[in-house]
């Protein structure tokens, strides 16, 4: 007889039991999701959402928003390259004279500023002006007080920044602007953030090589000693694990000073003394050792799990030591190298301390720039664009670590 | 044959590959070396007479140390560092244990998404997370004018922000413990009579404990080293160890920084040797030894 002919099997209420399961799964499955909320919500409100809060500050003109809409309006149908009409003229002048009311002609200027250096001083200068003016005409006044305003490039710059939304911030994060003629590169003595993009993943590739080349043979030799002299030398590399970035930053500063003992030892063996600190050199040093153990530890726990009977048996039939593990043992870490060497490099993308203390004004990456803009040139905008690039290139590389290794792979310790 | 020793090799091995055994075993010990070193070169000079950082001479002495455990600048930092790893702890602890428990059942939807996204406050580079949060904390419930909270220079605002840097760590340690946990000793319990709340601190408890231990203790370190975030969102007030080890060898550069540095090293031997038997009594007791 086939199942299909039999009566639906029924609970002892009567209620089928596929559907009983069907029930009693789903409440499990509600039930684990309920434990997962918690945190699910805590990680959405301080880390997804002020994300794009920081997301949208880098679109969104601040400083301005609400405050030049006369302005922009008066200026939407300016070609861009004359002097604008008095109509225009007349639209700024209202509207400087209402922000200054408010006390906020300032945060205009400022935001004017970022892209026009110089702004600042005209723009405190012509509000006081115009704030005692009843009525136009304006033009001529504006002109008379300072031959900027005739400046086809600062009205450009007053109309972009007079709306809501402006994408400079993100232009101007790659190098670029708007011009008289669509986008341009910014002059060369302004364009920095593509080098510094270009450093960044520069050291960051130079990091995760050297990790891969220092730790590979290590990982190797751990991997086949016997575990109790694997255990001891284990501690070698689990202590700068578990010791404070901070210590490590700390022991590179005092090492490589000029005055310090690798110095010393220099001195002694080559009569000579080297310039390490504040350099690329003692970045990529200090970085290579806080980074080596995240790319060690991965290749390890692969090779942890590779049978010693493939390379014997490769052996056994004929291969030479060197072909044996190339051919054979080597493919074999390759997830591991993967895993570590990705890691790695996610990480040393995002590096400040390390740089920040032991390296040069040349040698800070872009997180340095986010935290300059951030703290000491307070331009939020600025530093919310820089760092929603960065972004954006750690989560596809963050993508990739997800798709290739496994998120559940990841072991500490 | 070669007059090279074996260096653990099979008695047929060539003096080639000797060699090689003996290159790559130096090799390996000079990584070791520089893996080490530059964590103790730190301590003897820590007990160095002189204000410069260098090898003590002829004096050795502890007023770096004596520095570090009464000047009022280091006991503040140390005791603001307790305080904010102290509660970032119990909350990262107790938010990725329970979150755990939830991804370790089986057949869980999108659980590899939920996942990344719970993972990803450790991926992200801490300045972005800092930068983001030094915005949120400036109005965080969104409200307008003067009315609103702010959490840029509290406390209560760092330990957040350490807390969600902390829970990663925490989620991955314990769902670890939790692979190859049975979970048919649950309903076993359940069977017999036992309310969800006993089985948890009979059955489930027990087991992962050396997981959720080891994850508090990542969590603990990583609010303990953490000085990004306390450098954006942290007042004066709320300056902790590594933000005033930060300072010191950015501003004044004074040798107080070695002695905090072996104190900091000590306390790292502790942790590690701590881990390390606990990651062998939970193999133990999962029976996978």
């Amino acid at each position: 007889m086939a199942i299909a002919d039999r009566a639906p099997l029924l609970t002892i209420d009567g209620v089928s039991l596929r559907a009983r399961l069907a029930r009693a799964e789903r409440s499990r499955k509600l039930k684990a999701l309920g434990l997962i909320l918690p945190l699910f919500l805590f990680v959405l409100i301080t880390f997804l959402i002020p994300l794009g809060r920081m997301g949208y500050k880098s679109v969104v003109n601040e400083e301005t928003f609400g405050r030049l809409d006369h302005t922009n309006q008066a200026l939407s149908e300016w070609d861009g390259q004359s002097v604008p009409d008095e109509a225009a003229f007349a639209a700024l002048a209202a509207d400087l004279k209402a922000a200054q009311e408010q006390r906020q002609a300032g945060e205009i200027a400022k935001r004017i500023n970022y892209e026009y250096a110089g702004a600042i001083s005209k723009f405190k200068s012509i509000t006081r002006t115009v704030s005692k003016m009843e009525t136009g005409p304006y033009k001529e006044v504006f002109l008379e007080a300072d031959k900027v305003w005739g400046d086809p490039r600062l009205w450009r710059t007053i109309r972009n920044a007079s709306g809501h939304y402006t994408s400079y911030y993100w232009l101007s994060s790659i190098d670029l602007r708007h011009g008289a003629e669509g986008l341009e590169s910014v002059p060369p003595d302004q364009a920095v953030f593509v080098d510094v993009y270009g450093r960044t993943f520069w050291i960051a590739g130079v990091v995760t090589v050297l990790t891969l080349i220092l730790g590979f043979p290590v990982a190797y030799l751990l991997a086949t000693q016997p575990a109790h002299r694997a255990n001891l030398l284990m501690i070698f590399v689990m202590l700068p694990f578990w010791t404070s970035l901070l210590v490590r930053t700390t022991a590179w500063f005092v090492l490589l000073r000029s005055e310090g003992p690798l110095n010393d030892l220099a001195e002694m063996i080559v009569n000579q003394r080297f310039e390490m600190i504040f350099t690329r050199f003692g970045t990529i040093v200090a970085m290579t050792h806080i980074q080596l153990p995240f790319t060690l530890l991965p290749i390890y726990s692969v090779m942890k799990n590779i049978p010693p009977s493939h390379v014997r048996a490769a052996r056994s039939l004929g291969a030479g030591p060197f072909h044996a593990f190339w051919k054979v043992y080597f493919p074999q870490t390759v997830p591991g190298i993967a895993a570590g060497c990705l890691l790695t490099f996610i990480l040393c993308l995002g590096y400040y301390i390390t740089p920040a203390l032991v390296g040069g004004p040349r040698d800070q990456m872009v997180s340095y720039y986010v935290a300059y803009y951030m703290n000491n040139i307070i331009n939020f905008g600025q530093a919310a664009a820089l760092g929603a690039i960065l972004l954006i290139i750690t989560m596809v590389l963050y993508w990739a670590y997800n798709k290739l290794v496994g998120i559940d792979k990841m072991k500490l310790g | 044959m070669s007059k090279l020793p074996l260096l653990g090799l099979p008695p047929y091995a060539s003096t080639q590959e000797r060699v090689w055994r003996l290159f790559f075993y130096i090799f390996c010990g000079l990584v070791l070396l520089f893996l080490i070193s530059p964590i103790l070169i730190v301590i003897p000079i820590s007990f160095n007479d002189s204000k410069f950082l260098s090898f003590p001479r002829d004096v050795w002495s502890l007023r770096w140390y004596e520095d570090f455990f009464f000047n009022d600048r280091w006991t503040t930092a140390v005791k603001n560092s307790v305080i904010i790893a102290f509660f970032s702890t119990i909350l990262s602890t107790t938010l990725g244990t329970i979150a755990a428990l939830g991804l370790s059942r089986p057949n869980i939807p999108f659980r590899a998404a939920i996942m990344a996204v719970l993972i990803s406050p450790m991926i992200v580079p801490v300045v972005i997370t800092a930068a983001a949060l030094y915005f949120f904390y400036a109005n965080p419930l969104m409200l307008p004018g003067e009315s609103n909270i702010i959490l840029n220079n509290t406390y209560v605002g760092v330990i957040l922000a350490h807390t969600l840097l902390a829970t990663p760590f925490v989620v991955i340690t314990v769902t670890a413990t939790l692979t190859g946990f049975d979970q048919s000793m649950i309903r076993a319990g359940a069977s017999l009579g036992a309310p969800p709340t006993l089985v948890f601190r009979k059955v489930i408890l027990p087991l992962i404990s050396p997981g959720v231990i080891s994850g508090a203790l990542f969590a603990f370190v990583t609010s303990w080293d953490e000085v990004v975030v306390v450098l954006f969102v942290g007042g004066t007030e709320q300056r902790t160890l590594p933000r005033q080890m930060f300072s010191g060898i950015r501003e004044m550069i004074s040798p107080t920084i070695t002695a905090a540095a072996t104190v900091l090293i000590t306390i790292a031997v502790l942790m590690l040797v701590t881990v390390e038997l606990l990651r062998r009594r939970s193999e133990r007791l999962r029976g996978l030894r």
